[in-house]
């Protein structure tokens, strides 16, 4: 007879920055079936948009997320700038994409760092947050925050980056240019971190399209889409770079693409520098008419989608919010199933999950519904499973 | 052939109303029986991906907007359905159709009370699970 076994991973999974519940079913080692439940975040950010000021609600949305947090005001000016038919300074989206890149820098950054310490390997840990910490530096310069920047604003900017900050930018850049190098040698030709990601936690391009997953999760699995070049906002058309698109799917292929990643934001901050011209940054708008916009932004997780209903007054009557984790975080129940147990923790980190923004792990028993293992033993497993391949390929 | 010509002329008259707010943003009002065979056609045979849903609570009843991104061009197609009873409101699931709808279906009932036939798996999403009955959070009135 077969043991189906439930292993709980949460509510409190220590190494996530927010509460997160995912039941794996298991039969033996293998998983079998998964049951994610979210909510525990669910602050009815929606609702309480409809009771603010357009100009209020940009700061509120800011808060959704800790992580990427520029990414929704940036989706919402966009969807207002769509609504009210606004045509923005140039300057003020070149400031947009600079602040945009710079948070996907520190994001992916902290992914690298957190995926490391789940499969045992602490050093990237260590270098990935030493790495990003001068990201959050820089932000402080030229924000006056290490988070929630307050930068998007109806209409503009609501700061100005001066001169002598960029070129401290610049040497940022240029140090983190090479770390990333660094990172593309300690991770792409470690034959340790090849054996233990390739083909784990596989989301095929026919799964990706139809659980409609955005962001690295779905350019991991061919799917060519990014918002930036697709539906191109900021200053993304004016400044050369590339969308990185993997063909395998598995954890190896998204760690690959945000990797490579570092590498075109830097590019698009660099060219955004030379080539920003002076002059305002603020269209200063006073009223919004009535009527509905669209504004959708490339967050580091994703596509980043907001729709805001005006009906003239100064609120909006409704404001929907979908974040990129929302579709991501879906796709496990076809990315952890048929994998084992020790694949699990990073198979589910590896769409770089954000429950703020969505919203959940416990391993049971199937038949008996007995909880057996939490989130650590899950991460745990995962080390242990590194360290034996690292002694199988003689390391 | 563009995009919008195509879903035009593939549609005809279940279009009720086209409307182009700005290049990139095209809203198509639908009736709500024609939904499922309409989100067939843009999903499976037009290639669109299923951005997300919006519900709205308005005084004519509830409204559904379906957002599709066509990533190719970067347009996004919405099908506005409205469904006028309010003291029961339903409409055919889409998760039958695809997976991807199955979170903000659950979503959209549980704030609006909009029942969705056909869903595999109707529960609670982001309430607690014994969050009262026929209260919801979103509705106007």
């Amino acid at each position: 007879m077969s043991h189906k076994v439930i292993i709980p991973i949460g509510p409190y999974h220590p190494l996530q920055e927010e509460p997160e519940f995912f039941r794996l079913y298991v039969e033996g080692e293998k998983v079998v079936d998964i049951d994610i439940v979210i909510g525990y975040m669910h602050r009815g950010i929606e609702e309480l948009c409809e009771h603010k000021h357009f100009d209020q609600v940009s700061f509120l949305v800011e808060r959704i997320c800790g992580i990427c947090s520029t990414s929704h005001p940036f989706a919402y000016v966009n969807a207002m700038e769509d609504l009210a038919k606004i045509k923005i300074p140039e300057r003020a989206l070149y400031i947009r994409t600079i602040i945009a890149e710079m948070e996907r820098l520190h994001s992916h950054l902290l992914w690298l760092g957190l995926a490391g310490h789940f499969i045992g390997y602490n050093t990237i840990w260590m270098w990935a947050w030493r790495y990003r910490e001068p990201i959050l530096d820089c932000f402080e310069m030229i924000t006056g925050n290490r988070n929630h920047y307050a930068m998007m604003k109806i209409g503009g900017v609501r700061r100005d980056i001066e001169d002598g900050h960029l070129s401290a930018l610049k040497k940022m850049l240029d140090e983190l240019a090479r770390a990333a190098d660094m990172f593309y040698g300690a991770v792409m030709d470690d034959p340790v971190i090849k054996a233990r990601l390739k083909g784990i936690g596989v989301l095929t391009k026919e799964q990706a399209i139809e659980w409609s997953v955005v962001g690295p999760t779905a350019r991991a699995s061919g799917v060519n889409i990014d918002v930036r070049k697709d539906d191109p906002y900021g200053a993304y058309d004016k400044v050369s770079w590339n969308v990185i698109v993997e063909k395998d799917g598995d954890v190896f292929a998204k760690t690959r693409v945000r990797i490579l990643e570092l590498y075109e934001s830097i590019r698009i901050i660099r060219q955004c520098i030379e080539k920003m011209p002076k002059g305002e940054i603020d269209a200063d708008i006073k009223e919004i008419p009535a009527g509905e916009g669209i504004g959708h932004v490339e967050a580091p997780r994703g596509e980043c989608f907001h729709y805001v209903k005006s009906d003239g007054t100064n609120r909006p009557l409704r404001h929907k919010i979908r974040a990129p984790s929302y579709m991501n975080v879906a796709s496990n129940k076809v990315a952890a199933v048929g994998g084992t147990i020790s694949d699990a923790a990073i198979t589910l980190a590896a769409v770089d999950p954000c429950y703020c923004c969505t919203e959940r792990v416990a391993v049971i028993q199937k038949d008996t519904d007995k909880k057996i293992m939490n989130g650590w033993d899950l991460i745990r497993l995962s080390q242990e499973k590194t360290e034996r391949l690292r002694r199988g390929l003689g390391f | 052939m563009g995009l919008s010509e195509q879903i035009k002329e593939r549609l005809k008259e279940k279009i009720t109303n086209w409307y182009q707010h700005s290049p990139h943003r095209i809203y198509i009002s639908i009736r709500p029986q024609d939904l499922k065979e309409i989100s067939y056609l843009l999903f499976k045979e037009l290639n669109l991906r299923f951005a997300t849903a919006t519900a709205l609570d308005t005084p004519k009843g509830i409204e559904i907007l379906y957002h599709f991104s066509f990533d190719k061009t970067g347009e996004i197609f919405s099908l506005r359905v409205l469904i006028e009873d309010k003291k029961n409101p339903w409409i055919e699931s889409l998760a039958t159709l695809f997976p991807a709808a199955e979170w903000i279906e659950r979503e959209m009932w549980e704030m609006l009370g909009v029942n969705f036939v056909g869903h595999p798996n109707l529960k609670h999403l982001l309430l607690i699970d014994d969050w009262p009955e026929n209260k919801y959070p979103l509705r106007k009135d």
